[in-house]
This record gives structure tokens, sequence and C-alpha cells, in this order.
């Protein structure tokens, strides 16, 4: 360890840069988070006292979160693009995991850096890409069929499908650790005691990876949920929790109200990231 | 059926998906920004093939300033969440006790839950004019009026790495905790000093976490939007700024796809070159984070 031949004085050093170091972390989400509880129309200083109409309050001047229209709506699309990519993600990594842990086929390595690469391209890139290839698609059909696929202008579908892009390198790293782990007597066993091809992926297989795959199924919806760049280009007219926020931000002046968000967001995220780390913590009894 | 025609049939339905995925959301993708981004636009309606895009960035100094300042703080921002990281994650790793590693690790990722998007809004309620770092520096009578700490690049650098620094430790520390004790004691016992174990022992154990920790960090400072824009103002001059603007403003899609693949060349080149420069390979490093 570092203490040998060190003294005293640089342990201390190192604990305070640490200390300082989780203080710089904490700062900002503090800054957030607290003003929510402000009284006041505006998220700064002076403390005016406690309140929580910036959640529950239902009039101008001090519209609370839960009775914004706009705030809640967005609030509803993240939602459902979240659940959406996670599902998908999930399903598609599931299927990558047994492709890459359990099959041999040409060239394998090489699509292995091929799952990996959409991780490494920069979100506004992938952004851009698929809304030009949908646009593409979409404005061939027109000139060709004369039919107008909405489905691929902007909106709804081409965020999620935008998002799923990378999202599903995630995921797959995280159930192909896990099934790297496996146990392959296990399926042995109940191979010779009978079952069929099906009855050992549903009743032995699955179920040792369904941690991974609730895990993964976690971080893919706050991923999806936090997503910001790659969603900027192909929003349509229903924008996400974040796409609203940052209008409101860079244009108005914003109220406290972005401050109760904020802290329902990190609220949210932390029982999920709870809830996922006991999902963990059931793997390792196993 | 015979059991091969089986085993061919099922892995040709586990490729597809997988096959699916990369071909119609990356592969397709990336060939029609190419041909867009090659695509001039010689009067309303008609095109020509040809470099135009291109040789229109080169003869622009604003666009390809922006390109290489954007690369450079990158690089930067790179350097500084490694050197502000490494203490941390060496911290977790292998100082701190059994229990407050736990603790202390999931400390560093709370935050990596939180959207980029809080994160900077945080940043701009501390620092901004009315902020509570202006108000507290005036409170206890070190300036005298309100003072502006956003929209210059210190506070962009900063924020940055706030932004980041979060994926370079993890890397970091799940390669530091695999790393015997034992190789550190044996290099103290061989009669080096603190800081030769660190550079003879300690970093090359850690170089797959460091280029893993380095890479991602890199992408996401050059890819990164929100950051440099809030705190950085309208005039931060961040590249993915240039190609919204191009897209979206604009409604140029030719010359915006040209700065997508001219953004995506640069960064990889980067990363390509990281990677040969520290002999580590893609699959080796961030796969493994």
């Amino acid at each position: 360890m570092l203490d040998r031949n060190t003294n005293w004085g640089f342990l201390l050093g190192y604990r305070l840069y640490v200390l300082a170091f989780f203080i710089f972390l904490a700062a900002p989400l503090t800054a957030a988070a607290v003003f929510a509880f402000n009284d006041s129309l505006f998220p700064a200083l002076p403390w005016q006292g406690f309140t929580l109409d910036w959640f529950f309050n239902d009039t101008d001047p001090k519209l609370g979160m839960f009775h914004d229209r706009r705030l809640l709506r967005g609030l509803y699309y993240s939602f459902v693009i979240g659940i959406a990519v996670a599902g998908l993600s999930v399903a598609v990594g599931t299927c990558n995991a047994f492709l890459f842990v359990r099959r041999q086929f040409p060239a394998k390595n090489f699509f292995y850096i091929v799952m990996i690469v959409p991780l490494v391209i920069p979100g506004v890139i992938l952004g851009i890409s698929i809304l030009v290839f949908a646009s593409t698609v979409a404005n061939g059909v027109e000139d060709g069929y004369g039919i107008d696929l909405e489905l691929l202008r902007p909106g709804i579908l081409l965020v999620v499908l935008g998002q799923f892009s990378f999202v599903t390198t995630i995921t797959s790293l995280v159930i192909i650790a896990r099934l790297k782990k496996f146990d392959g007597s296990m399926e042995e066993a109940a191979f010779n005691l009978g079952a069929s091809r099906a009855r050992v992926l549903a009743t032995i297989t699955l179920p040792f990876l369904r941690p991974a795959m609730i895990a993964a199924g976690i971080v893919a919806f706050l991923v999806s949920f936090e997503n910001f760049n790659t969603t900027l280009f192909l929003v349509g007219s229903e924008s996400p929790l974040t796409i609203t926020m940052f209008d409101r931000m860079a244009k108005v002046g914003s109220t406290p109200v972005l401050n109760a968000v904020s802290f329902f967001l990190m609220v949210g995220s932390g029982l999920l990231a709870v809830v996922s780390i006991l999902v963990q913590r059931d793997r390792a009894k196993e | 059926m015979n059991p091969r025609d089986f085993k061919r049939l099922s892995l040709i339905l586990l490729f597809m998906p997988f096959a699916l995925w990369i071909l119609l959301l990356i592969v397709l993708p990336h060939i029609g920004m190419g041909v867009l981004a090659l695509r001039e636009k010689v009067a309303p309606r008609v095109y020509e093939f040809g470099f135009g895009n291109f040789i229109e960035f080169l003869h622009e100094p604003i666009y390809w300033n922006t390109l290489l300042r954007t690369g450079t703080m990158s690089m930067l921002v790179t350097a500084l969440a490694l050197i502000a990281g490494f203490p941390i994650a060496y911290y977790i790793a292998k100082i701190a006790g059994r229990r407050s590693r736990g603790a202390l690790f999931l400390l560093c990722l709370i935050p990596l839950w939180v959207s980029d998007l809080i994160r900077a809004f945080g940043w701009i309620l501390l620092l901004r004019e009315t902020g509570v770092i202006s108000g507290a520096l005036q409170a206890i009578g070190l300036i005298d009026g309100p003072v502006e700490l956003l929209y210059n690049d210190v506070t962009v650098i900063i924020g940055l790495v706030y932004t980041v620094i979060l994926f370079m430790i993890v890397p970091l520390v799940s390669t530091l905790d695999g790393m015997d004790n034992a190789m550190i004691e044996a290099g103290y016992n061989l009669g080096g000093n603190g800081f030769t174990v660190l550079r003879r022992i300690i970093i090359p154990y850690a170089m797959p976490g460091i280029v893993s920790g380095c890479i991602i960090v890199f992408m996401l400072t050059a890819g990164s939007y929100l950051t440099p824009i809030l705190l950085g103002g309208k005039n931060s001059s961040w590249f993915t700024e240039t190609i919204y603007e191009q897209f979206i403003t604009r409604y140029n899609w030719e010359s915006g796809a040209a700065f997508g693949f001219l953004l995506l060349a640069f960064t990889s080149g980067v990363v390509w070159l990281g990677l040969k420069l520290s002999r580590q390979t893609l699959a080796g490093t961030v796969a493994k984070s």
C-alpha cells in the first residue's frame, strides 16, 4: 500500500483531496435540488423559507410541476420512450448474448467489435445519420408510391430507434458478462432428465439471466430517460422531458419548477439504482 | 429436420436481430450520411456529386477552427479527468477500507444517473451572476459587486470534466481492483520509492483502464452538446453546435452531414491513434468496463 514510505501528512492531504472531490461532485446536484424548496420566484439565494409549492401549487406564477401540463406530458413521453427502449434493447441484447457466447461463426471477433462500435460513435452523429436515413426512405416512398410514411418523420419512433441503436450495446455487454458465468452442466443435467430445448431455456437459462436482464433494463431505461444528444435531432412534436426542460432553461428565465423536476428525477433514478443493486445482490446469493 | 440444419437455422435466427440492428441503424444511416455529404447543391433541387461541402469547410476558417478547438479542448478535458480521477480511483480501489470502498464507489455512481441537463443546471445556479458562489463571495466581502462566472472557457472545461469524470473513474477502479497488492509491496521491497512504483508498476497495470476511460471520456466530450451550450453560452463554438445549426437552423443537410462526417472521422482518428500508441484494442478496453 501507499502508506509505506509516506508520512501521515501526505495521507492527510490525500484524504482531503478525496473529500474535496466528493464535495465537487455533490455541489451542483445539491444546488439543483435544494432550490426546489425555496419559497421564491427565482432559483437563487436568499432563502425565503421552505415550500412545496413548486411541486403541488396549481396557480400561476407558482405553477408546481404536478400541475404543469407541458412538463407532465414530457415526463409521460420520456417514460413511454424509456420503456420501449429498455424492452427492445434487452430483447436484442439477450439474443446477442446467446449469439456471441454460445455460437461459433465466421468473423466472430469482427462482429463483436462491430457490436461495441455504436457506443463510441458520438450521439449527435447517431442522431443525424438516422434522421437522414429515415427521411431518405420516407421521401423515396413518397415519390415512388405516393404514400406519406409519417412514422419515419421525426417523432417518437425515431427517438426510440435512435436511443436503441447505442443502448443495445450496453445491454448486450451486461447480459454477455452474465451468460459467460453460466455453468453448462446445469443445462446438461436438464437435458439428461429429458427436458426439451424450450423448457430448459424457460426454466434454467433465462431465470439465470434474469438479474442481468433486469439490471440491463434499468440501465437502458435511465440512459434513455436522460439522453439528450441523439434525441435532439429526432424529436418531433412529442418532446420528452429533457428537451422540454432544455427549451425552458435556454429560452425563458427558469423558475424553481425546474428544480422540482430535477429533485423528482434524482429521487426517481436513485430508487431505480437501489433496485438494480438489490437485484445484483440476489445474484451474489445464488 | 436433422440437428445440423436445426443448428444452422437457429444461428441464422439469432443473427437476425443483431444484423438488422447494425445494418438498419448503424451501417445504412452512416452510408446515407456519407452520400448526402458528397452531394453538392448547384441550384434549387439540383444536386451534383462532389466534395463541395468539404471544400466549403476548408475555406471557412470559422468551421475548422471550431473543430480544432473542440478537439484540443476535449483532449485537455480528457487529460484533466485522468489526472483528477486517478487518485480517486486508486483511493477507492486500494486505500479505502472494505466497507467504505463500496460506499465511495456508489457515491461516485450516483451523479452518473442524473442527466447532464440537471448537472449543467446545477452549475448554472452556482456560477451565474445572481448565483450561489457570487453571492457567497459578496457576503464574505471578497468582491464588491456580483460576478459572472458563466460563459467562459474555464467554466466550460470544469463543467465538462465534471460531466465525464465518472466514466474515467469507473474503468480505473475496476482494473485497479484486480491488481494484487503484493505487486506494489514487491516494488517497495525492491527499493522503489512511491513515484517509481506508480510509474513502473501501477500505471502499466492500469493501462487498459486508462485507455478505455480516455476513449469514453474523449468521445463523450467531443460529442457533447449540452454542457458547452449551457455553460459557455451561444458563442462557445463547439462543433456539435455548428452541426446543429447547419441541420436545424439553416436546414442545410448536405453540409451538416459533411460536418458530422468530419467530427466522426476526427474523433475516430484520435481514438485509433490512442489505441495504437498504447497498444490496446477496442475489444480489450471498452468492452470490459
